[in-house]
């Protein structure tokens, strides 16, 4: 029961330039883009446009996208990890519409990955490219709120408050409380933001094989981190980084090694535990790996429409 | 000013190295038409503690502020011997240099805890954020040496998980005190140490600074309207009025002996007091 | 369910349609035409213009229709429209001392070459309903010609402190460079005079009337005088290359307000009166004078002045006046977020069991200790 997951070319609408963007934007963002390849982590400004998307929903990753996008790409989209979350399948339908590209859902697939808070379960490979929508590129923001202070921080690598904020977690809490955006040192010089993705993905970023791209639309800022670079998740020698762990495997998939979101099944404390990757999750049923609840009523009210 | 009185008596001389730690020439500093302090030149040799005596308004504070890094002076320099050399001007340095001196290589304890201390953070976070700054990356040492410091400037160490907000004046004072001595600066500025402390409380802060001072070598400028405080902690004394440097000497000699017509009137009004 | 599992893409579609619905409202009532907009909701047509950065009536009018009168809405349809808009050229800087007033007041003099004309303005009615509105009435208001027309010649206030010497004068940069251009470069800070109108000139009403307010409330600590309001009809004008002089390319209707400040000087520097600037499309009084008190405070670094308030921060107010902006993040809150919530409530499941664990011990400890001491 494979499904096709890769949709033919759509028509595209000929009243707006290939991916939307004039050419002489497409240009300035794409010089913004080589600047923070070559300083990985560092948020380089971009005049940033304004686009029919709202601010805060995706405009930087679209921007980026539409910079870097050619009529041979297949573009997915994902947010909270789902291909069919309704910003996800707006944003997809937006670019079918503009650009005219093939668009999927499996991930080994798409060229291009636009996502928002997550990144896929599967391994990137080279040649891919992910792009991620940032709500707040500025991961010392919340301990200092002028940007001019900001940059003169990252110019001098004055990152002493931010282990003074993972000190005081750990002295009141145990752990790091910080469960998200949590921040990373790249390639040893910049602490970047890696967007609200879960800490669970922050490994995935180390030496990823993919180019992973950011862009922040209302912030005016895009940052990059090129292939094989390195990302550590900022910790103490003895406090080190860790990531979520679940109690229980995947109710639809039995997978143990993903990121799960918890569904509520009723309002007396029942719940389950599924993939927030869909994909992720709907390969492994095709091979045949069975959860829990897989069959079950609360099984199908998450599969029906797969069928 | 004679070369003179820019040496300290002969009978320091014996524990001093040959070279000052720190050295201000003609340091002015004006805001606009008004005057902070002009032309004040002195020379601060390791381990020596000089007071700033004078009334309120007089320009210590402003000179404090020039010689700390926190404003720069409208002319004149502030050298100062680092260990992997002489600065001869920290204004002449970039921004980014300057303020790595003042976190390591000496520190300011405000008169006011609010303007030294993050009220958000706590007791260990305040005095660790030194370490982290410089690089420390270990939380069980960065807490032992905050316990440690605690325990050193007289606060409870169970209280380290606390905030600032929970503390006394007082405790708010010497923890300041442990969150710059933390990274062995081997110079102190403090602006009025003492201010706005009960007298009892004043009294033991002083203790504890005269002891650590002894204890760690430290060099040390006080700003004081208090002559009591000078008197107990310093070596060497400058009286400013009107932001210029009036009389220079001793402590003992300038209390007991002004020659100044105004430090006469200030230790007199002490006395009188 | 809130993610629409597979069926979103045919739930989105439907919300559209939804939307449409709503828009027409009651069949039965005739529909808006944009013409009707444009000329019985002016008003609300230049906050569009002016906050959409755009000046197009029958657009402004348009984004108002397709938004059900939502002002952010319809501000959010002309920037997106005009983000797509070639840029031609550029016009020569508008003359407004050469406007054709329709309203000029100032509260600095009693009277003035030119004169106080009150022009259309709310500021003598009295706020009471007119139900005669409630139904169309076909009637044509009745106003009268003046005996005799305007003086042609109407000085601006602050031009005339300023012949006095007695007004900062306010001459471009050195080489009158091109100004900055906040919709193409990302801006950085401290912002330059340049920036900061721009922002000003397309931030929200709402924000730049509350700045101002705040500003004269003490919070800003500059007393204004209203020295000119004026709205009226100026020339536009544009050099083409190939031509080589100035072409009239039509009339905007432009609303301009200059707030004169208390004086600044020193023991050297003769006091002078400070001001600030408001400019705006069509006609929006409070528009532009929440702007000019606003551009005043904000002028501070370069006057000297020590930033205490929010309204003399660039930062705080050109981040934050772009409603846009500000309605777009606020209201991405609204998208799915489940990812991180869960990472949340993990994190918080273990806290507190772990905080229970721990009473759960050392109770057991005490329990232990006073049976041994027992």
């Amino acid at each position: 029961m494979q499904k096709t997951v890769t949709s033919p070319l759509p028509p595209r609408d000929e009243a707006y330039n290939f991916a939307y963007l004039d050419e002489a934007t497409k240009r300035m963002v794409r010089r913004a883009l080589l600047k923070a390849v070559a300083v990985p982590g560092y948020q380089v400004p971009f005049g940033s446009r304004e686009m029919p998307l709202a601010r805060g929903w995706g405009t930087g990753g679209i921007q980026v996208t539409a910079a870097v996008i050619g009529p041979d790409d297949t573009l997915k989209v994902i947010d909270q990890g789902a291909d069919d979350t309704t910003n996800a399948v707006s944003i997809r339908r937006f670019f079918a519409r503009v650009a005219g590209v093939a668009t999927t859902e499996a991930t080994a697939d798409a060229t291009i990955i636009q996502t928002r808070h997550r990144i896929p379960e599967a391994p990137l490979e080279a040649g891919q490219i992910l792009v991620y929508q940032v709500p707040q590129p500025e991961p010392l923001r919340k301990l200092e709120s002028s940007e001019a202070e900001t940059r003169k921080m990252h110019a001098w690598g004055d990152y002493g408050p931010m282990y003074v904020r993972l000190y005081e977690d750990i002295a009141r809490f145990g752990h790091v409380a910080t469960t998200y955006s949590y921040p990373v040192l790249v390639n040893g010089r910049y602490v970047m933001s890696p967007s609200p993705i879960p800490k669970f993905d922050n490994p995935k970023m180390h030496m990823s094989a993919a180019l992973q791209l950011f862009g922040a639309g209302r912030e005016k800022r895009i940052y990059a981190i090129p292939p094989w670079t390195e990302v550590k998740s900022l910790d103490f020698e003895d406090h080190p980084f860790e990531v979520q762990k679940w109690d229980e495997p995947c109710a639809l998939c039995d997978a143990a090694d993903s990121y799960l979101d918890e569904v509520i099944t009723d309002d007396l404390g029942g719940r389950m535990f599924v993939c927030s990757d869909t994909h992720y999750c709907e390969g492994r049923r095709d091979a045949g790996h069975r959860g829990r609840l897989l069959g079950t009523d609360a099984g199908r009210a998450l599969t029906r429409n797969e069928e | 000013m004679s070369n003179a009185a820019l040496t300290p008596h002969s009978s320091l001389l014996s524990t001093h190295s040959p070279a000052p730690l720190l050295t201000a020439d003609r340091v002015t500093r004006l805001y606009g038409d008004r005057i902070g302090c002009v032309d004040v030149s002195f020379s601060l040799w390791p381990g020596e503690v000089l007071g700033v005596v004078g009334e309120s308004g007089s320009g210590k504070s402003t000179l404090l502020r020039c010689l700390s890094g926190l404003d720069r002076p409208t002319s004149g320099s502030v050298a100062f011997a680092d260990p992997a050399g002489l600065i001869p001007d920290i204004f002449a340095l970039d921004e980014q240099r300057r303020r790595g001196l003042m976190r390591t290589a000496w520190g300011i304890v405000h008169q006011n805890p609010r303007d030294g201390l993050r009220m958000a953070v706590s007791a260990g976070g305040n005095i660790g954020e030194r370490l982290m700054d410089r690089g420390d990356r270990h939380y069980g040492s960065i807490r032992e040496a905050a316990l440690e410091w605690l325990a050193r400037v007289e606060i409870d160490p169970a209280r380290i998980d606390d905030r600032p907000s929970q503390f006394s004046g007082g405790m708010q004072q010497r923890l300041q005190i442990a969150r710059v001595l933390v990274s062995g600066p081997r110079l102190v500025y403090m602006d009025e140490p003492t201010g706005g402390l009960d007298v009892s409380v004043q009294a033991r802060l002083l203790d504890l600074l005269r002891a650590l001072v002894r204890d760690l070598g430290l060099a040390a400028v006080i700003v004081t309207h208090d002559l009591a405080v000078a008197r107990l902690l310093t070596d060497r004394l400058m009286v400013m009025r009107n932001g210029r440097v009036v009389e220079e000497g001793l402590t003992d000699q300038v209390l007991d002996d002004p020659q100044h017509a105004y430090t006469q009137l200030l230790t007199a009004s002490v006395l009188a007091a | 369910m809130y993610v629409a599992v597979k069926g979103g893409e045919a739930a989105i579609l439907a919300t559209h349609d939804l939307v449409a619905e709503m828009r027409r409202g009651d069949p039965a009532i005739p529909e808006l035409t944009t013409g009707q907009i444009r000329e019985q909701m002016s008003l609300a047509v230049s906050r569009v213009m002016n906050e959409g950065s755009l000046a197009d009536t029958d657009l402004a009018a348009l984004a108002l229709k397709q938004a059900q009168g939502d002002a952010i809405e319809a501000a959010f349809l002309m920037r997106a429209y005009r983000t797509t808009l070639p840029r031609l050229g550029s016009t020569v800087p508008l003359d407004t001392g050469a406007m054709a007033i329709r309203r000029r007041v100032s509260a600095t003099y009693k009277d003035l070459p030119g004169g106080q004309v009150l022009g259309p303005t709310y500021d003598y009615t009295h706020r009471l309903f007119d139900f005669s509105l409630n139904g169309a009435t076909g009637e044509q208001p009745a106003t009268t010609l003046a005996d005799t027309p305007l003086d042609t010649r109407m000085p601006r206030v602050p031009d005339i402190l300023g012949a006095e010497g007695l007004m900062e004068p306010e001459t471009p940069p050195e080489g009158d460079p091109r100004p900055f251009d906040l919709t193409r470069d990302p801006v950085e800070f401290p912002a330059d005079r340049d920036v900061r109108l721009q922002a000003l000139a397309r931030g929200d009403e709402g924000f730049l009337l509350g700045l101002a307010y705040s500003v004269q409330r003490g919070f800003g600590g500059n007393h204004p005088f209203a020295g000119e309001i004026r709205l009226g009809e100026v020339p536009v004008e544009l050099v083409p290359e190939e031509l080589g002089f100035a072409v009239d390319i039509g009339d905007l209707t432009i609303t301009e307000c200059q707030m004169v400040n208390q004086f600044k000087g020193s023991k050297h520097v003769a006091p002078q009166f400070t001001r600030g600037y408001g400019l705006a499309f069509g006609h929006a009084e409070r528009k532009a004078m929440s702007m000019s008190i606003v551009d005043r405070a904000l002028k501070g670094r370069e006057l000297g002045e020590t930033a205490a308030y929010p309204a003399q921060q660039d930062e705080f107010v050109l981040y934050h006046s772009d409603n846009v902006e500000a309605a777009g993040f606020v209201e991405h809150l609204k998208l799915p977020h489940y990812v991180d919530f869960q990472g949340e409530l993990e994190l918080i499941r273990r806290l507190r069991r772990e905080l229970d664990e721990r009473i759960a011990r050392e109770a057991a400890e005490a329990g232990v200790l006073a049976a041994v001491t027992q």
